[in-house]
Parts: structure tokens; sequence; C-alpha cells
């Protein structure tokens, strides 16, 4: 009924049944379309920004045969993109008997719920986690609050779901619970159709047939995960009568890895962009999980974060700390037809202003490519929030480093929250290079960095507070690359750090 | 690691009792599988049209005129509800009566509802409602209780409750401190939004589902503005998706609103805000400003306090009396205050009108005594545990107080001694200190805070409710209360109270909505006296049901009426053993009434409004806690490391809801005092307008050792099952990480003295510098 515009119909994956749901907008979020047109009530609205979490659901997908679950926000989630795939509520996981799935069940035990409205949030998340852990046996108290961490709870303070989330694994699994993975992969691939080629949703499985979209809608509206689009439609109340998503283009799914760098595709979720980036770099994980809420980190990519170019988006201080470069694309026409004509640019040339991008109408942010580690280089990234996950960061500063013989022999620093764009700290950077890498090098460099740029006063924190902690993080830095233990907080995570 | 007795609990243990025993909660199960309704779950009825609010976009002005015609073009929309749509009274029926319904003549702050878009859907509404334009003549709004109090700007007079001569005693006193700081204010961030949903039933009678914690005054609301009697509107409340104060008087504007646009298009209208319009137009904790003058003896004993209390109430009166009433009465948290003079300000301010929050301006007054207790130990240079003990309240004297309540039920000294030993306290304070010295960047800290809480509503009427137990033929037993369920808890433990009255498994109660038509005149759900009150009235009225059957029973047997017992779903004389059915069964074939009302009034309570004087409370609720928190000195970032946690409830009715209110209350606080800053900007914007800007404690942020332990005693006072109030005493345990943080900033060389809450990164860093 709110679909005023044209739509497209669209089929996904219920309880091993296909859903059909005809005329649907292509700026209709998932949850509208669950509440709404189907009158699915499980799932619950609590913010409409994908900060909360009680809107979760999971998305049951193949990969490489294999069935993967990914809780996501519903209410920032367009309904379109879950087209040919399996979604899962809280009303889908009970078994048609009645008995609750262990998810459920570990969460009544364990006096998991009070008020009951984010709880269905929260099975669901626990019922990822289990479906991904193979029955959640040996889920730690660390991976159980990480996983957690997009989703709150203003009633328990959490300590009984934390419980369930690691007791679940102990309970019996009702048969009537077990999802039947060979008949949904089955059932998925009989849903899978050509994509439209026209229409309000565009989602072209193929690199080529992507850009040629773009090249001949340059109005619709791109989006990938649409964890920042999807707030501009609930927030800001804004209307696209076209939706272009780069989510299904093949090619773009892919983390590639070269002797110099690795590549990650524009449509890898942030979770997978930062278990490539972890691998490769074993410090990042507590910044990849603070980066955002699972749930956030499940849905949007990482080339969605780079394109979308927010000043305090997380990912960019760390990338052009790390020389990440981004491959931009487009179809060119030919005499033959078309092809691919692409360009490469450092990450920090993208932007030009507050979320201005040097981007053509027609061209796409399609590849990072991310440098290896050399092994020579120290590599840190600090991320400053008023709450420690599931924040926006106040000031992020990233900084790699190379020094040899005592002198900085290359450095390259990212920033964060301190300019109309992320930045690069070139004066810094400067008064660093070819220094020898002492304590006053370091002073001089932390008032550089302290007055390189004129950050703002909002409510995330006041401009000089930015200012002071960006040199301090400097500082901590230097203390660090002296081999200094337990100068963060991180480092008290375990009690015994304190004995 | 808080590892309470109770983790995978089988509902189904045989027990003698309901009570004692940590049942789930009643709708745990329909919780977890999606399938327990709240309001906007409700199937929507034929016709239902969908609100949105009309906001103002300036904090203060004259407002000359609302333009909605832009709104009113959009396809969809069905009209602008504004002032001259109100069939009633234009100001809401607060008791106040000092709020207009819509915004007329002035514009007091951002965010105001000058009036409603309706439209066929939500997302219409919402756009459209953004196309009303104001027209305002903008006034200089005044944004801060100083400003406010410097302009003697008040939404109520000034209180002051004094005794002795605190002047003099200052005078006198061997040492002095004089300190100022605020406290900011707090979003409930309950995680179901505000909604009402309004139905026009026949001949001017009105249904309104609300998400209330007051449906009683909902529905004074609601027939006031509607020019109606109150028996006219029914509201009715299965549960809220949480409330924590939030919907005591808030839920009531959206169903005024809901009711007059309903009303006016004689259609359902559903009102449901928008999480961000809910930040914008609802009122929160009150922020509090504070200067005071303490003199106090070598052993950091109090001689004399002279404290002002600046609370920044927002634009009208709402329940700012008596939240800032409650600060007074808990300025003195666990201390004996001689000589003292404490003056309450109910500052004007041109922003949302500050409510009812758990604590209910408990925690407000509690934390600036605490911090207090801690100055005076850095001063003098002792262990701030012991300046604490030593002003604890006397069993025998010094235990009077400031407001001439004898504090007859004092636990404190055993309890918090008891706390300090079994988290030793003592040894990890002389570590902490040892391992600061050689930690150059992270420091840590660590506090030990008390907490004494007055139970009862403050205003004594409201210390009432009534129940209706009704026993079906087939033995099946529904409670119906004036109560409300938020999350707390209440109807768990309400069916397990009547499941004993009655002797019957608790699977054989079923509670039901709150409704008006079922119990009129119902208090809120409020002030921690849900079960007090309305596990009381349940427990009369199931009573009174059992003594109709043990009467009947009882003339069967030939034995007195007294000798039967209802026990395990059975009913026992010497004579015979029963089933609980068939004694039903037989009974009603006799004509036996099998349903009952319960009424229940606190007894002992009295106080007079005007000086302040008098019993307010019925008990007190204790408990202490021991936080240790560390802090990054480059930074100010902080973590709560280890909680232990010792509180009073009485003999618990059960242990698991308790302790979860406990925790859930103490993580709440903890948010409150570390990471839940509101930001208004200059022009008194609401900058923190949603989770993304506004942080609530997340997974993360819980200590990895967070232990609660019960105190093992019974209320000495008579309350039900021998039981205590839960609700908003652990609240003000979370003090303990403020003071924990206070005491690493001293330890850094910081100026603790400086510190103001909520205790931010920024904030630290500062009290740092």
């Amino acid at each position: 009924m709110n679909a005023k515009k044209p739509g497209q119909t669209l089929r996904f994956l219920r309880r091993g049944e296909a859903v059909t749901v005809h005329d649907v907008a292509p700026d209709r979020t998932l949850l509208d379309l669950l509440r709404e047109d189907l009158h699915l009530t499980a799932t619950k609205e609590g913010c409409g920004e994908g900060d909360c979490g009680a809107c979760t659901v999971v998305l049951g997908e193949t990969v490489d045969g294999r069935l993967t679950y990914k809780a996501i926000n519903s209410c920032i989630r367009l309904a379109h993109s879950v087209d040919g795939i399996a979604v899962y509520t809280a009303e889908d996981i009970t078994a048609p008997s009645g008995e609750l799935h262990p998810a459920q069940e570990a969460m009544v035990r364990c006096h998991g719920s009070q008020c009951g409205f984010c709880t269905p949030g929260f099975v669901m998340s626990l019922f990822g986690m289990y479906q991904n852990t193979k029955g959640a046996q040996k889920l730690s108290r660390e991976q159980a609050q990480a996983d957690l961490s997009g989703n709150l709870c203003r009633c328990t303070g959490y300590r009984p779901i934390l419980d369930a989330a690691q007791q679940m694994g102990q309970l019996p699994l009702p048969a009537g619970c077990a999802v039947d993975e060979a008949a949904t992969v089955a059932a998925l691939r009989a849903l899978k159709k050509k994509p439209a080629a026209d229409g309000p949703y565009l989602r072209p499985t193929t690199l080529s047939e992507l850009l040629q979209a773009r090249a001949a809608h340059p109005q619709a509206q791109v989006v990938a995960g649409t964890t920042d689009v999807g707030l501009w439609i609930t927030k800001m109340h804004k209307r696209f009568p076209q939706v272009l998503d780069v989510t299904a283009a093949r090619e773009l799914q892919r983390v590639e890895s070269y002797p110099h760098h690795i590549a990650i595709g524009a449509a890898v979720t942030l979770t997978d962009a930062f278990a490539a980036l972890v691998k490769e770099r074993p410090q990042l994980l507590s910044f990849s999980q603070r980066f955002a809420g699972l749930p956030v980190r499940n849905s949007g990519t990482l080339g969605g974060n780079v394109a979308n170019g927010s000043p305090i988006g997380d990912s960019m201080p760390l990338l052009i700390a790390l020389g990440a470069s981004v491959v931009l694309m487009r179809w060119k026409k030919t005499k033959a037809g078309g092809e691919i004509a692409h360009r490469e640019l450092r990450l920090e040339d993208l932007y030009t202003g507050y979320r201005s991008n040097v981007m053509r109408p027609d061209e796409l942010l399609c590849w990072i490519k991310v440098p290896r580690p050399t092994g020579h280089a120290l590599e840190k990234v600090y991320k400053i929030s008023k709450r420690f996950d599931d924040d926006i960061s106040a000031v992020c500063l990233a900084i790699q480093m190379t020094v040899k013989a005592g002198v900085v022999q290359q450095v390259s620093i990212g920033a964060g929250g301190v300019a109309a764009t992320p930045a690069r700290a070139r004066q810094t950077e400067a008064a660093l290079l070819g220094q020898p890498w002492t304590e006053d090098t370091v002073m001089h460099a932390m008032d550089t960095l302290r007055t390189e740029f004129q950050p703002i006063s909002d409510m995330r924190a006041s401009a000089a507070y930015r200012q002071t902690v960006l040199g301090n993080l400097l500082r901590r830095f230097w203390l660090e690359s002296q081999g200094q233990q337990a100068i963060n907080l991180e480092s008290l995570k375990t009690l015994e750090a304190l004995s | 690691m808080n590892a309470p007795d109770l983790k995978l609990v089988v509902d189904n243990t045989p027990a003698t009792t309901a009570a004692g025993v940590s049942r789930f909660h009643e709708s745990a199960k329909a919780q977890v599988a999606g399938a327990a309704t709240y309001i906007d779950d409700i199937p929507e009825v034929r016709g239902t049209l969908h609100a949105a609010p009309v906001c103002s976009p300036v904090a203060h002005g004259v407002l000359r005129g609302i333009d909605a015609s832009a709104a009113l073009a959009v396809p969809g929309v069905h009209a602008f509800i504004g002032p001259d749509d109100i069939p009633g009274d234009r100001v809401l029926a607060a008791f106040a009566h000092d709020e207009p319904v819509f915004a007329e003549g002035t514009v007091q702050f951002l965010g105001q509802v000058g009036g409603l878009i309706v439209a066929d859907d939500v997302m219409t509404a919402r756009r459209a409602a953004r196309l009303v334009k104001w027209d305002i003549e903008p006034l200089e709004p005044v944004l801060t209780p100083q400003q406010a109090h410097a302009k003697q700007r008040y939404v109520l007079p000034p209180v002051h409750v004094t005794r002795g001569d605190a002047a003099a005693a200052l005078q006198r006193a061997p040492h002095t401190l004089a300190g100022a700081f605020e406290v900011g204010g707090q979003e409930h961030f309950y995680l179901e939004g505000q909604i009402a949903y309004v139905l026009p039933l026949e001949q001017q009678q009105w249904w309104v589902y609300s998400s209330t914690q007051h449906p009683g005054e909902v529905q004074h609301w609601v027939s006031h503005a509607l020019g109606l009697a109150n028996h006219a509107v029914t509201v009715e409340c299965r549960r809220m998706g949480g409330g924590f104060g939030g919907k005591e008087t808030q839920a009531g504007h959206l169903a005024v609103w809901a009711a007059i646009a309903a009303n006016k298009l004689r259609r359902p209208v559903k009102l449901r805000l928008d999480r961000d319009d809910d930040f914008m137009i609802t009122g929160k904790r009150h922020p509090f400003a504070y200067s005071y003058r303490v003199g106090f003896d070598n052993r950091g004993r109090l001689c004399g306090l002279e404290l002002d209390m600046l609370a920044n109430c927002g634009f009208s009166a709402d329940l700012s009396g008596p939240v800032a009433d409650r600060a007074v009465f808990h300025a003195d948290n666990a201390y004996f205050l001689e000589d003292v003079a404490i003056h309450s300000y109910r500052c004007k301010t041109n922003t949302q009108s500050h409510t009812a929050y758990r604590g209910f301006g408990g925690p407000q007054g509690v934390i600036v005594i605490e911090r207090i207790m801690g100055d005076i130990a850095r001063h003098l240079g002792v262990d701030a545990l012991d300046v604490r003990l030593a002003n604890l309240y006397g069993i025998e004297d010094r235990n009077v107080t400031h407001y001439q309540m004898a504090v007859e039920d004092n636990i404190l000294e055993p309890l918090m001694t008891q706390l300090a030993l079994t988290c030793g306290y003592r040894e990890r304070a002389e570590q902490i200190a040892h391992w600061n010295a050689s930690s150059p960047v992270i420091k840590r800290g660590i506090a030990l805070t008390p907490v004494k809480f007055g139970i009862s509503f403050t205003a004594t009427l409201f210390n009432q409710a009534g129940a209706l137990v009704h026993v079906y033929t087939d033995g099946s037993v529904q409670v119906n209360h004036g109560g409300t369920e938020m999350g707390q808890g209440l109807n768990t433990k309400v069916a397990a109270i009547v499941a004993d009255e009655l002797g019957v498994p608790f699977e054989r109660v079923l509670s039901t909505a709150s409704d008006t038509s079922k119990v009129p005149n119902a208090s809120a759900t409020a002030a921690s006296s849900g079960t007090d009150l309305n596990g009381r009235a349940a427990q009369f009225a199931a009573r009174q049901v059992r003594q109709n059957l043990a009467a009947f029973v009882a003339g069967l047997d030939g034995v007195g009426a007294g000798a039967v017992r209802f026990e395990g779903g059975q009913v026992i004389t010497e004579k015979q053993t029963r089933t609980w059915e068939s004694v039903v069964g037989a009974a009603y074939a006799n004509r036996i009434q099998l349903w009952s009302d319960g009424f229940y009034r606190t007894p002992k309570i009295h106080y007079d409004k005007v000086t302040m004087l008098g019993r307010p409370f019925y008990y007190f609720a204790y408990g202490a806690a021991v936080t240790e928190v560390a802090i990054d000195t480059l930074t100010g970032e902080s973590r709560v490391l280890k909680v232990d946690i010792l509180h009073d409830v009485g003999r618990s009715i059960n242990p698991a809801i308790d302790i979860g209110q406990i925790e859930g209350g103490f993580v709440q606080g903890m948010g409150w005092l570390t990471t839940e800053q509101l930001v208004w900007n200059g022009k008194g914007l609401l900058q923190t307008h949603a989770p993304s800007t506004y942080k609530i404690p997340a997974t993360g942020d819980i200590p990895t050792h967070f232990r609660v332990d019960l105190w093992p005693e019974a209320n000495r006072e008579d309350n039900v099952h021998g039981s205590k109030a839960v609700g908003e005493p652990p609240f003000m345990l979370a003090i303990s990480v403020f003071e924990a943080l206070r005491d690493a900033v001293a330890q850094a060389g910081g100026r603790p003295e400086a510190m103001n809450a909520p205790a931010t990164a920024e904030e630290v860093l500062r009290a740092l510098e």
C-alpha cells in the first residue's frame, strides 16, 4: 500500500517454501515487507537505522554449494535484495510442533528476555551463530560478546543473553528445528532466475552487465548493503524510483590474492573483507569487530564504505595508511559493442570534499587493492568512540611506518573524524620521514598532527578533544614501537592481565 | 561469569510453592518465538490510518501559525490535526495543567508537537509532516538550569528542607570543602518506541491500546481531551517493550494525539513514533547541577551540609515536582545528615519536559552525597569506604532522616562489611595502587558505594492497588491487576503469588492485559512498587476465593474452615483430599462465588507535602556494589573490569527475575554515568537523536566479572511474601562506577573533583589534564 511507484515481483524462501510478493517498490525495506506486507510481526523495529538489532533476521545463501547464514538488520535492508535467497525470522525457526530452537530455548532458560522487544533480534543473531558454528558447541564468551554487539538490550544487562549464547550448544536440537540443508540448497537453486535487464530494481549478475546498467541508468541509486543508503530512506525519507544493486555481480564478490596485493571486490561484505585483511594482519581483529555490529558488517560492503566516503567511515583511514588504491570501472562503447574501461587511483585521491568524489556518472568503484604486509612495517589503527563496540569514531587514526637503522624510512597516516573527508596526514608524515625515530621526533610530530586538521565540535567530541587525542594516539604508537606492554585497555581484556 | 544457581532451571520442577522459585517470565516462550504481541503487532482494524507528529524546528518563539498545505497536497494524506480539532480541554490533564496538547501561542522546545499529519500509511505521514511550515518569531531559548535559575524561571516553586543549622555547623567544622558539578540526563531507550492505537467504538466510546505504565492516566487524559466522562474510554496494555519511567506520562501524550485524530476522522488511528521523533519529543531523566559546601571532622564524618540542586525540568512541570522531591529525600543516601540545608530548584528550560526515569530523582540525590564522600576521603587521605562507614545511619541514634523519618530497618553496615570482605575490597585497593605505580598509561580505580532507597510513592494516595482473580469452572485461574508489565516480571510474580494462595501449580494461573475496565483508578506501575501493591491486592483477591472454597469444603467435611489446606493442586482436610478441579466444579454447582476482587493500601505512610516531613516510605531497600575500572590516560577511555553486588530484595519471590532487575538496573546506571551523553546544541536541538549517536551499553561493555548476591533476610515490614521492591534501587549501585573512575583519575594525578557525569572519554581526559 506504500508502493505508489511501480514495483516489481520478488521471491524468497521461507520455511522451505517460496514466497512471492508482487509490486514491491525498489526502496521498500525488508522490515516493511515482513511486517506490513506479509503481516509477519515477530521482527521488530527498534530504531530504523541498523543500530539496535531488534529487526535482525538471518539470510541463508548458497556459497560454494553450502548454506551460509548471515544475521542482518532488516530495517535498512532493501526487500528486493533478498530475492532468490532464504530468510529466517524468529517465527520461522520454531518447530511446527511448537518446540523451540535451542537459540530460543536457551534464552528462556537463562532468563534472557525481560520486556522481550529486543528478543527476536537477539534470537536471530544467536540462530546465525548456532547455524554457522554447527551447533555452537564451543562458543567463547568473547566471541558471543563480539557477535552480539549489534544487538541492544535495555533490560537485562546482557549477562543472561551471553549465558544463553554459550549454553544453547548444550541443548538438544528438536527434529522439527533442524534446517534441511540439501533441500534448502535445492530450493534456492530452483528460485534462481535471470535478472531483469530493466525495471525498478536492477541487480545484474555479471560485471559487464552491471557497468552497462550503470551507463544506461545513471540516475539510478547505486547500492550495495544499504547500511547507509537504508537510512536515507528511513530517516531522510528519500525515495528512489530506480535502484542499481552491485552485490550480485559475481566478479565483485571475490577477494583475489596477488603477490603484492589483495583485491577486494565491491560486493564483498565488510565481514568477509575484514576477514581477508585480518588473515594477513591479525592485529586488526579487534578493529574489525569494532567497525560496526555484526549485522551491519554482514550487510555492508567495504566498497560501499569507501565509495560513500563519509568522513567518519572507519575503513578509509586504515586503507589510506596501508597504501590502498581503488579501481573505478565503466562501460565504454566501441564499434564491436563495448568493453570495460578502468582507472586506478590512490584512495585518498578519490575524495574531493564532503561526500563528493572524482567518479564519473557512469563509473562504479569495483575493486579495492590493498598492498600485502611487507613484514618490516609497524601497522596500527586506533579508534576512539564513546562506546567501545558498535559506535562511530570521534577520531580514527591509522599509521604504517617502517623504521630502518633508527630512521623513519616510510610512513603513511590516515585520519578520520578530523576533516570533511577521510584524510592523509601529509604534514605529519613529512615531519617524520627521514627523521630519527626518537621521542623528540614524536613530540614534534604530535604537535604537527594536532594542528594539521581543523576538526569540528559535535555530539561525538569537541574539536579540542579530537586534536589532543590525535597527538596522544601518535604517542601511543611510539610507546608501542618501543615494546611497551599493557598500555591500552584492550590489553586488560582478561583479568589475568591485572594480576 | 556471574553464575547465580539458576542457569537452566527447569520450569516445571515440582515445587511446593510457586513463589521463591526462579520461574521463567510468563511470556518468555512467546517472546523468543516472536509471538508476544506489542501494540504495533496487533492486526489492524479495517480503515486504520497512521499519524506522524509535526515538530517545532525552533526551541523558543512566538507561534504565528502553521501551514500544512504542502503536506495536505501529498497523495494519501487525509488531514492535519491541530489545536482546533480538540473537542475538550486544549491543555493536557497533567496535574500542573501547564502543557498544551498541541503547541499554541508560544513554542517551548525544539521538537514540540504542533499537530499531526494523518495518512494512509506511516511513511507517507512522516514524509508529509516534514512539509508542514511553521511561522515562528524566535525568542532567546533558555537551555541550562543555571540560566533558568539566574532568571528565577521555574516550573514549580523552590523547595527547602533543613535541619539544625548548617551554616553554623560549617563554621565549626574542622574541614570544609566546596564543590559544584553536573550530571547529565538520560534517554530511556525502551526498545519499543512510544505508540498508541485508538479505535472509535459505538456511542462515543473509545478503545485505546497504549504502551503505557499508567493506563488509568491515559484514560483520564484522553477522556479529558475528548470532553468525555472517564467511563467512555477503555485503555488496554498487555505489555510494553520497556518503560523505565518513560511511559508513565509520556505515553499519555501519544494517546491523546491519536484520539483527537481518530475523533475528527472517525477512523482508527495509530501513532507510532519514529525513534528520532521519540528522542526529540519525549522527556528524559532530569539533568541536575549542584553546588555544595560540606564540613567534616578528622574521620570524615559530616558536620554540616549546604546543598543547592538545580533540576533541569524542561518546559513544563510533568513529574518534575515529585522527581525533584525524591532527589531531596535521597541526598542523604545512606548517611546521617545532622545539620543540613537543601535547596531544590525546579528550573524551566526550553527543552523536552523531563520526566520519570528509574530512580525518579533518587539517583540524582544519591550521586551528590557519594561524590562528597569520595572527595572527603581524598582530602583526608583515607579510604573512601571508611568515610562511608563513619557516616552511615545509626541503629539506636543518628537514625532519623533530614525529613524526620526514622530509619528502622538499616542493614547497611553488615551488608557493606560483608561485601567488602567477600570481594576483597581492601586488598584489591592496595594491589591496585601498587599496580598503578608501575603502569605508565593505564590506571585503575575502585569504589564501594551503598544505596538506601525509599519504597513507596511519595504521593501517599498512589499507594493503593486493586486486583481481580477469576477461577473458571475447569479450575484454571485468571488474574488481572492494575499494574503493567514492562519486562520487569510483575505478571510472573503476581501469578506465583496467586498460585500459592490457591495452592495450584504456577501454570494454572494466567495474567491478562492491564485494562482500565477491569481494575479502575490504578496507580502507575512505578516507584518500584508494582509487586508490593498489585501482588498484595492479587493475594487478597485469591485469598477471598480460597476462603469461599474453604468454607464450602469445611461444610462438606464438617471441619473448621481454617483446617482446609490448599496445596499442590489439592484441597486437603483431615477427612478427605480432593483435587482442586473437583472442588471448583462442586463449588460452582453449589453456587459459590469463584472470583473476587482484592484491594491493598500501604500502611504506616504519611507525609506533609508542604514541609516535606513525615514517613513517605514504608521501608527502605538496601544494597552495595564494588566496582573496579581502568582508564586510559592518553585518550580518557575507560573500562569496567569487575563488579560485585550484594543487594537486598527481602525474601525473593523470583530470584532470577530479581537478579535480572539488579544486573539490568546496574548496567543502565552504568550507561547513565559513562557513555550515555545527551547533547543539545546552542539552538536547543538534541543532537544525540538515535542509537547511532546516543550510546547505551552494549554486550562488550559489561564486566567480565559481574557477580550478584542477594542479602538473606526478609523484609522487616509486613510486605507480600517478605519481599522487597527491586526495580529502581540497583540502578544507583552504578554510582560505584563513577566513583571508581574518579578514583582512577585521582590515582593518575588528575582532578576527580572536576569531573562531571557522564564520564565520557572526553570528560575523563579533561579531568586528567
